[in-house]
């Protein structure tokens, strides 16, 4: 949950960065993590490799007429694969490689510039390097083998590649550093319903018998208001019951014979919204409990 | 103060969220479109509308920010903003032009504007074939410094000049054309230019070491066939492709240089900054030395297979040779507001 306004140092470590867009809107998006990185890759890894295992029984049956035709789009495939798949998908109007969009991530030019297509060239090129070429190298593609200490540098200098986006502050591949650009999270939610329902008479007058004090509403704060929109959202009967007993508690409420604890909670929900909603227009937005305003 | 009712129907943010989530729907719909198939794709009626359905969610996000405590609709009203951002202030290019431009305009510019690279990379490349050449000449041992006996599979002073000329000329047919094509493609010479580019970082060094190596090891090989008085035949063989494949690594070594340089003299910028500046350029060159390296595969393959006669050879060589300079040197407008 963000605010408009400077981000805290949890929320930059968490991956928060600034984006403010010509009209003066801060965006704020949020970095990919490390992890659905690697998934990405992975998925497109296995991607590339179905798809060449594809051309590989498409190629078995020319092979039975013309073998060296079966190898030569074999390794045409193989070279563009190679060279375009990253390329070509990201600059697509989604930046993403399929395994990006599985993972909900996309690539974006870090700053205000527009992601170019040089730009995730440049950023593939390097992938290139950190990656393939040393692939090639460990398995001896066209090398005729390695020697020990050969392939102990390579797995170095594939290493340092690899580890380097746990290593900076806004998780650049090298390609991302060279490249002027980062990975961020694209995710699509979907537009929950508004938990504060009054469409029918009846859930007004099931809602209408709870009236709360100040006192018992200014109990809580924002923080306390969203964990409450977690729990009613996620609708486990348990964890409801559980919270619904602390809030009586907490705010003194007697429970009365009938009462459901999801209405109870709704209920409350509303009120406390409300409430804080009402004290936000006056310019004051109280964090949480603990925030005496 | 009185207990406070329950009131729904003054709750500021379920009214608002009531009176616009049908623009942030319309919203959504037109950039889902967009992202599955394209702007143009649109009508005149919906491109008018996306601008002013972006603004307005954006000002949606920022009353929401700061009058609405529901979580859902403020993250949704995040995501959905920044979708339409990238959408708005992403590049509209498509990939069509963008091919097009790359060709046309911004790898010949890119090459161009590093012509003093290019010259230092082509200049350490001839070097280390002359050094090659003259080393091997003289001391025909060298040789077996510069080349490994996979590389040089058996053309090596030792051989006689007849197994030397039946290596350049004739159609072997169990390695023919789309065999050596295929191979080309992940030999050597492809690694060697991508190396030479990557290897730039450490303020070039590395770039020209592998330029001199490469440059003895094919001027050893030369020379290896000049001592048995094939000089012209060895010529045209290696020129049909070469012309385009060391024209490839030198570009590639180009590139090299530009970032090394980039990097070890980054005058006012920071070492960072000053690599930024330069990693677009020497991408494009990158992106074309893999172009450059196809156009020799398939000249490798069957150019050199099909065609026997040594002044055949020569010609189509120079042909491509003066392509390239063509190509990459004839003046171009750059378009304005595009520095290259």
């Amino acid at each position: 949950m963000s605010t408009a306004g400077a981000l805290s140092a949890d929320q930059v470590k968490g991956g928060r960065r600034h984006l403010v867009t010509p009209e003066g809107i801060d965006l704020q998006i949020e970095l990919a993590d490390v992890g659905s990185r690697i998934g990405a890759f992975a998925i497109d890894l296995i991607v590339m490799i179905l798809i060449l295992l594809m051309i590989i029984f498409g190629a078995g049956s020319i092979s039975a007429y013309d073998g060296e035709v079966a190898v030569t789009i074999l390794v045409l495939v193989a070279f563009l694969l190679r060279n375009f798949y990253f390329t070509l998908f990201e600059m697509g109007r989604r930046a993403a490689t399929p395994g990006k969009m599985l993972m909900k991530i996309r690539v974006a030019a870090r700053g205000k510039a527009r992601l170019s297509a040089t730009s995730v060239f440049a950023r593939n090129a390097l992938r290139e390097i950190g990656f393939f070429l040393p692939i090639g190298f460990m398995f001896g593609i066209g090398q005729g083998g390695v020697d020990g200490w050969m392939s102990l540098l390579t797995s170095i200098w594939a290493g340092i590649f690899l580890m380097f986006p746990l290593f900076n502050r806004d998780r650049l591949r090298v390609g991302d550093l060279v490249a002027g650009t980062w990975v961020v999270k694209s995710p699509r939610p979907i537009l929950a319903a508004d938990l504060i329902t009054n469409d029918t008479p009846e859930v007004e007058a099931a809602f209408a018998k709870f009236v709360f004090t100040p006192a018992q509403i200014d109990m809580y704060g924002i923080k306390e208001l969203h964990v409450l929109e977690d729990v009613l959202r996620a609708r486990d009967r348990e964890v409801m019951s559980d919270v619904a007993t602390r809030i009586r508690t907490k705010i003194g409420w007697v429970w009365e014979e009938g009462e459901s604890n999801a209405t109870f909670l709704r209920a409350y929900y509303t009120a406390l919204r409300g409430r804080l909603e009402s004290k936000m227009l006056m310019g004051v937005r109280r964090k949480d409990k603990f925030d005496r305003r | 103060m009185s207990p406070t009712r329950h009131k729904t129907l003054t709750l500021k943010s379920k009214r608002f969220r009531e009176e616009r989530q049908d623009v942030w729907k319309e919203m959504e719909a037109l950039l889902q479109r967009i992202e599955a198939r394209s702007v143009r794709g649109l009508s005149d009626e919906e491109l008018i509308k996306l601008p002013r359905l972006y603004r307005s969610t954006l000002s949606s996000l920022s009353v929401a920010r700061s009058t609405s405590l529901d979580q859902s609709v403020v993250t949704y009203l995040e995501s959905l903003s920044t979708r339409a951002y990238y959408v708005i202030y992403g590049s509209q290019q498509r990939l069509r032009d963008r091919v097009y431009s790359f060709f046309t305009r911004d790898w010949p510019l890119a090459v161009q504007s590093a012509w003093k690279d290019l010259a230092a990379s082509s200049f350490i490349f001839a070097l280390g074939m002359l050094i090659g050449f003259v080393l091997v000449t003289n001391n025909p041992d060298w040789f077996y410094s510069f080349m490994s006996a996979d590389m040089a599979s058996g053309r090596t002073p030792a051989a006689s000049e007849d197994y030397l000329r039946s290596t350049i000329y004739g159609y072997d047919s169990d390695d023919g054309g789309l065999g050596l094509f295929a191979a080309s493609l992940f030999s050597n010479n492809s690694g060697v230019a991508i190396f030479a580019f990557a290897l730039g970082f450490a303020f070039a060094l590395p770039t020209v070491v592998l330029l001199l190596y490469n440059g003895l090891s094919i001027g050893a090989f030369i020379a290896v066939f000049v001592s048995k008085g094939l000089g012209f035949e060895i010529g045209g063989w290696l020129s049909i492709h070469g012309t385009t494949e060391l024209f490839a690594i030198a570009l590639a070594g180009a590139g090299g240089c530009l970032i090394g340089r980039a990097v070890a003299f980054p005058g006012e910028m920071t070492r960072m900054e000053s690599l930024r500046s330069k990693a677009d350029q020497a991408a494009i060159i990158l992106g074309g030395v893999v172009v450059m390296m196809l156009v020799a595969g398939l000249l490798e393959g069957f150019g050199r297979q099909l065609i026997d006669t040594d002044w055949v050879r020569y010609t189509v060589g120079g042909v491509m040779l003066t392509f390239w300079m063509l190509y990459f040197f004839l003046p171009r407008k750059a378009i304005e507001g595009k520095p290259s």
